[in-house]
């Protein structure tokens, strides 16, 4: 076996092995308070001020095909649309969701409902809330801006994998006087956000929305293991860095 | 536990793909490959049944159920577009060379008449910045990007047979990569940190 793919299995292991360890009550208790993200407090209170406005909350997951390996960031916006449908199921008008991609679509569907039944208001679940509005990069875009303008959305949740069209989306949110909250795993669009959103997530900050939301036990175990692995990580890059220099090559 | 069944068949089947990519046994990626073949295939369905979707949600547009907004006009176009493409595509197949002639002589030009209006959003965007971001950060982002904007354009080129200004050009060009490196590397551990929770059943975005 390779030796990347020894390294492979240990990463998932040790990974697998703290995210247990992180999620056991008593270790939960423990929990250090978080870094605190302005962009997640500001998307909060947005959330609040939608709800109690009886205006709607949008938002959109990205164009992440779930079989390619830029489906994490797209598993995360679902998750942080769980816990969004659960925060605002009191609102008169139900968030809205968009997406890129057709099984995507499909899952934001099946997130909403679980959302409003774990609420106890499945009576409020709309499937047409859950809609791709385009199947390609562009045409997605396209198919979001009507959605941003005529849909009376007072704060929009971009989240997931998108690519520097998300600007238009932005532009177009800034025009109708609407909060945006912006996040994408890709460098380009992280790149354009920072300049054109209101409020952006950079990096793994995307990863630690729910978390930060209180999506449960597990998303905020899965925050520490970042942090361990992190370390863990930039050990083996200095390990790697000397080793080099000493003129063994593992790989 | 809700959906317990999805949830076990997903845990199964995550780890026997997960296996299959680190541990190159003959069964394990011949049963990856099967799975990989029927995801493709469920996808597929899925993009079908979410586009139908679309179209309800267009026809409830156009029967005023929500009320009547801007735009739903638009709505008609859409429907009508979508019938013409989906029958051509069933009668003519979408390897047609006349069926893909017509799509792509729709799909070019308002791709090409979205990307200039991007064009013009991002450098309203990049002439914003300061204002929106008026700290050091926005700064610094100001300034590094018109500096690698110079940099990129071989304007300072002539300085980098210069002894020490050409190395300190060398180290500078490859801050970038550095910094895309740090931020890939917080990319990929999220990423599999929520492919574990799904291993793990905490996180279940298919149960309902």
């Amino acid at each position: 076996m390779a030796l990347s793919n020894i390294f492979g299995i240990g990463l998932v292991g040790l990974g697998l092995a703290l995210l247990f360890f992180f999620a056991l009550p008593g270790r939960q208790r423990e929990a250090r308070a978080w870094r605190p993200i302005p962009a997640i407090r500001r998307l909060r209170r947005a959330i609040g001020l939608a709800v109690e406005d009886g205006k709607r909350l949008h938002i959109s997951l990205g164009k992440a095909n779930l079989l390619t390996p830029d489906n994490g960031s797209a598993l995360t916006a679902l998750s942080t649309l769980e816990r969004i449908a659960r925060m605002s199921v009191v609102s008169d008008r139900p968030p809205v969701v968009t997406s890129g991609d057709g099984a995507l679509a499909v899952l934001s569907q099946d997130t909403l409902q679980a959302a409003y039944r774990t609420s106890h208001a499945l009576d409020q679940y709309d499937p047409d809330r859950g809609r791709l509005s385009g199947p390609t990069a562009l045409s997605y875009v396209a198919g979001s801006l009507p959605v941003i303008r005529d849909e009376q959305v007072s704060t929009n949740i971009l989240i997931g994998n998108f690519g520097p069209e998300v600007a238009l989306m932005t532009e177009a949110s800034e025009k109708a006087r609407a909060f945006t909250l912006a996040a994408s795993d890709s460098l380009a669009a992280q790149a354009v956000l920072y300049a054109a959103a209101e409020e952006t997530l950079i990096g793994e900050e995307l990863f630690a929305a729910p978390a930060y939301l209180q999506a449960g036990a597990a998303h905020q175990a899965s925050l520490r293991v970042q942090d361990v692995l992190r370390w863990v990580l930039v050990a083996l890059l200095i390990l790697g860095a000397l080793l080099k220099m000493a003129g063994v090559d593992l790989l | 536990m809700r959906a317990p069944v999805a949830t076990a068949v997903a845990i199964g089947l995550g780890i026997v793909a997960l296996l299959g990519y680190f541990v190159p046994l003959p069964f394990l990626v011949d049963i990856q490959s099967l799975l990989l073949s029927w995801a493709v295939i469920l996808a597929a369905v899925a993009a079908l049944v979410a586009i139908f979707n679309l179209v309800r949600v267009h026809v409830r547009k156009l029967r005023g159920s929500p009320p009547k907004q801007r735009g739903d006009g638009y709505s008609l176009l859409v429907l009508a577009g979508f019938a013409v493409t989906f029958l051509a595509g069933l009668l003519l197949t979408p390897d047609h060379p006349q069926f893909q002639q017509a799509v792509l002589a729709v799909q070019t030009p308002v791709e090409t008449s979205l990307i200039a209006v991007l064009a013009v959003t991002l450098a309203y965007a990049s002439l914003r910045l300061l204002q929106r971001r008026p700290n050091w950060m926005g700064i610094l982002f100001a300034l590094s990007a018109v500096f690698f904007l110079i940099l990129a354009s071989g304007a300072l080129s002539g300085l980098r047979g210069l002894p020490l200004l050409g190395d300190l050009l060398g180290v500078v060009e490859r801050l970038p990569l550095a910094g895309a490196r740090g931020l890939l590397l917080g990319i990929g551990l999220g990423s599999l940190l929520t492919g574990l929770r799904i291993l793990m059943g905490a996180d279940r975005p298919y149960s309902g």
